[in-house]
């Protein structure tokens, strides 16, 4: 749940700054350059521009991990089937039924340089962004449909009130004398039982925000709706699209350069 | 604020089914509206006037599968078709607020209403401005207090500033403080803005000066009382509060058993102190008290005072993160010793009975008899016995008619009588209950206190977490202000116990005296 949450980035910050929908396009254009290598070099320059741009983010190092601890523990295991599954090169570690090879370590590097270089700006870029202003961005600038973005927005705001609800019924629960005691069916039961009452509190907090929103005329037919907050394209928004090019040329060209390119599908 | 032009209200023999019921929730209702006319809408539960405000707001036809007759007109207009003259604030600010910053969720109406982006900012503004809202635009909307969200939510309305304003009991969910500040501030927009306005609430006297006239409904019927609201209450107040109104000098009586000297402590707080996770201050200070059988404790103070985090620790479902609370051995507490919060479930539920603040947090049946049984059955009661115990409460809390329906299904005063008599269906011997009189009518309000004063008369230790003053002087025998509990994180502990607030009452705001501290 916790990374679907928004973080507080400083809003200051260069990157929080820019437009929401440049920010994803930039994301998209670092995603194609990834899609057209296969080697360690392009993703290991790339990585190093991301980790020196990082400070413009203005999100903390610290909360960075934070989130996105699963995600790197899950990279962490791509590489051990990399280096378990892949027999090439030189054998360097015998562990009897496993045996580490130079071709499973560099297929791992390169695995996870990519994952890393496509994934960081990725999370960045979550955590530098007002939902708000995605939300905004979303639906003047790509034409995402308003009932579905600020309907979206809105239900993002009832995830903390839902997490309140979880404990508080797990609470009633154990005061109702329901709770599972050692037994492991009792235990999946309470469960179960629990999440549907939580689910029950759920539909029951959106249809009351849905009738709000509609109370202040959401969704009315026939009414333009209007901005408060413009979300245009700004000379800096444009400058994020071609620092972000520039930089995905440049790891492809280094690449190329030390002959470790290839064309994928080749 | 700016004044607005008042809205001309005409309701047409209109009568209303809700989709899937038999009866009629309104039949027949006449009603006509002057423009700038402000009326009070008065009712025993189930009359419908929550679901007059919901069709004088335009918003009852479209797709709900209920059933109309006659007509709703505003200005003339059909009101589904004149939504943007109505504004409608309901009880709960929590489930009316749409968007993260305060700012944002004002500017949220005015977007939908196409007012062009420079002029959205000045009405934010001036919105916010005349509910005295305290803070910036960017405040974040779930770190405001009750009564700073209604407040925010009556500017949202303000904003597009409708020519006929709706209150469907906004003060019914806030403390006193909140509600008193939400009043004068009402009070202040309906004379500067000059709109029509129906008010429903259930505490009369607290705004029966905001209004110029009082209008009657009848369940499944029309209009019963119309007239200026002294008339109105002079002719029939006693009828209107034998039926649930609460009429202002018409007080229900709760019976009191002789006060008896209170038997063993069965529950004691020692410095039990609660602070969350990451959070600087305590959200329970260091706080000493002692739960006696046969004695009524009401624990009051603000919000965020820690009321509803002591009641939880005493009733050992949160873990206090520093001090104890105890069970004393005449509650026999279950072996082996374990702290109270560690107890398991059926060992709880047999000693510690506890009503929350939203009774459907603690439904887990589909029918209320079932509901019931549950506890009986997780403390080894046979089938027989489980029925026995249901049907007597059923019958105690006049709810033998809906054995059958869906807990979720039931009104909110019925919600909240089955979830107090699911929190003794096992006769505990501790019962705590948290805001158990929060928006209810009359009638409900004395079944409840009523109920609570038996079971203290019958030897429980009770306690109430409650702003209702009403309450604490008809049942409670002690009280527990968690606002005086000083401040500053202290090492000592802190009890600060006022006995017998009857005793107090004639002392007014001059209790300090009576505070004492731990023995």
């Amino acid at each position: 749940m916790s990374l679907l949450v928004p973080l507080a980035p400083d809003p200051d910050a260069a990157l929080a700054r820019r437009n929401p929908v440049a920010k994803l396009a930039a994301v998209g254009i670092i995603t194609v350059g990834m899609l057209l290598s296969l080697d360690a070099v392009t993703p290991a320059v790339l990585l190093l521009i991301e980790v020196l741009a990082f400070p413009f983010a203005g999100v903390r190092l610290g909360t960075l991990l934070r989130r996105s601890w699963p995600l790197l523990l899950s990279i962490a295991g791509v590489c051990v089937a990399n280096v378990v599954a892949i027999d090439r090169g030189d054998v360097l570690l015998d562990l009897g039924p496993v045996e580490v090879t130079s071709g499973g370590l560099e297929s791992a590097a390169a695995v996870a340089l990519r994952l890393l270089a496509l994934t960081l700006p990725g999370i960045v870029v979550l955590a530098a962004t007002d939902p708000m202003d995605l939300a905004d961005a979303l639906v003047q600038r790509w034409h995402v449909p308003a009932r579905f973005a600020y309907g979206a927005l809105a239900a993002l705001r009832l995830l903390p009130l839902l997490s309140a609800d979880w404990q508080m019924i797990g609470r009633a629960r154990r005061a109702r004398g329901l709770d599972a005691g050692r037994s492991p069916v009792a235990h999946l039961r309470a469960f179960a039982g629990q999440v549907f009452s939580v689910l029950v509190a759920a539909v029951r907090r959106g249809v009351r925000l849905a009738q709000a929103m509609e109370a202040r005329g959401f969704g009315a037919t026939g009414v333009e709706r209007t901005v408060a907050r413009p979300q245009p394209m700004r000379r800096g928004d444009w400058l994020l699209l071609a620092a972000t090019l520039a930089a995905v040329v440049l790891a492809t060209a280094v690449s190329v350069a030390v002959g470790s390119w290839q064309l994928p599908f080749a | 604020m700016t004044a607005v032009a008042p809205v001309s209200v005409d309701v047409r023999g209109w009568s209303w089914r809700h989709g899937g019921r038999k009866a009629w929730a309104l039949r027949g209702l006449d009603l006509h509206l002057e423009p700038g006319e402000r009326v009070l809408l008065l009712g025993p539960s189930g009359a419908g006037k929550s679901t007059l405000l919901t069709a004088l707001a335009g918003l009852l036809d479209a797709g709900s599968g209920g059933e109309q007759e006659g007509v709703v007109l505003l200005d003339g207009q059909p009101a589904a078709r004149a939504r943007a003259r109505a504004g409608l604030v309901m009880q709960d600010p929590e489930a009316a607020l749409v968007m993260a910053r305060a700012g944002d969720d004002v500017a949220f109406g005015l977007e939908n209403r196409a007012v062009p982006t420079a002029e959205i900012w000045r009405r934010v503004d001036e919105a916010l401005d005349a509910v005295g809202f305290p803070y910036g635009r960017d405040a974040p909307t779930s770190a405001l207090s009750g009564g700073e969200q209604q407040r925010l939510a009556l500017a949202g309305i303000l904003a597009l500033r409708p020519g006929l304003l709706l209150l469907d009991e906004v003060t019914a969910n806030l403390d006193p403080a909140g509600a008193a500040l939400v009043r004068t501030v009402l009070a202040d927009v309906l004379s500067t803005t000059r709109a029509t306005a129906v008010i429903v609430e259930h505490r009369v006297e607290q705004v029966v000066d905001l209004v110029t006239r009082a209008v009657v409904l009848e369940p499944g019927g029309g209009v019963s009382e119309d007239g200026p609201p002294d008339e109105v209450f002079g002719r029939s107040g006693a009828r209107l509060a034998a039926r649930g109104v609460w009429v202002p000098g018409h007080r229900p009586d709760v019976r009191r058993g002789a006060v008896a000297a209170p038997g063993p402590g069965l529950v004691r707080a020692e410095a039990a102190t609660f602070r969350y996770p990451a959070a600087d201050v305590d959200a329970l200070r260091p706080t000493d008290v002692t739960l006696r059988a046969g004695e009524a404790l009401a624990l009051t103070g603000a919000n965020g005072s820690g009321k509803s985090t002591l009641a939880l620790c005493l009733a050992g479902l949160l873990r206090p993160t520093a001090g104890e609370v105890v069970a004393q051995p005449a509650l026999d507490p279950p072996e082996p010793p374990r702290p109270m919060w560690r107890w398991p479930g059926r060992d709880l539920v047999a000693r510690v009975g506890t009503v929350f603040q939203d009774p459907e947090h603690q439904f887990v049946a589909s029918t209320v008899r079932a509901e019931l049984m549950v506890g009986p059955r997780r403390t080894g009661a046979d089938e027989t016995a489980a029925v026995r115990r249901a049907d007597e409460l059923l019958e105690q809390l006049g709810l033998t008619a809906l054995a059958a329906a869906n807990p979720f299904t039931l009104s909110g005063g019925e919600k909240r009588r089955l979830s107090v008599a699911t929190a003794i269906a096992t006769a505990p011997r501790v019962v705590v209950a948290d805001e158990p009189t929060f928006g209810q009518d009359a009638l409900t309000w004395a079944a409840l206190a009523g109920l609570l004063a038996d079971l203290r008369d019958d030897g429980c230790a009770l306690v109430m977490v409650t702003h209702d003053t009403d309450l604490v002087k008809a049942v409670a025998d002690q009280r527990l202000d968690l606002d005086r509990i000083p401040p500053t994180t202290r090492v000592d502990h802190a009890a600060v116990v006022v006995d017998q607030p009857q005793l107090h009452d004639q002392r007014g705001s001059d209790d300090e005296g009576t505070a004492r501290g731990k023995q």
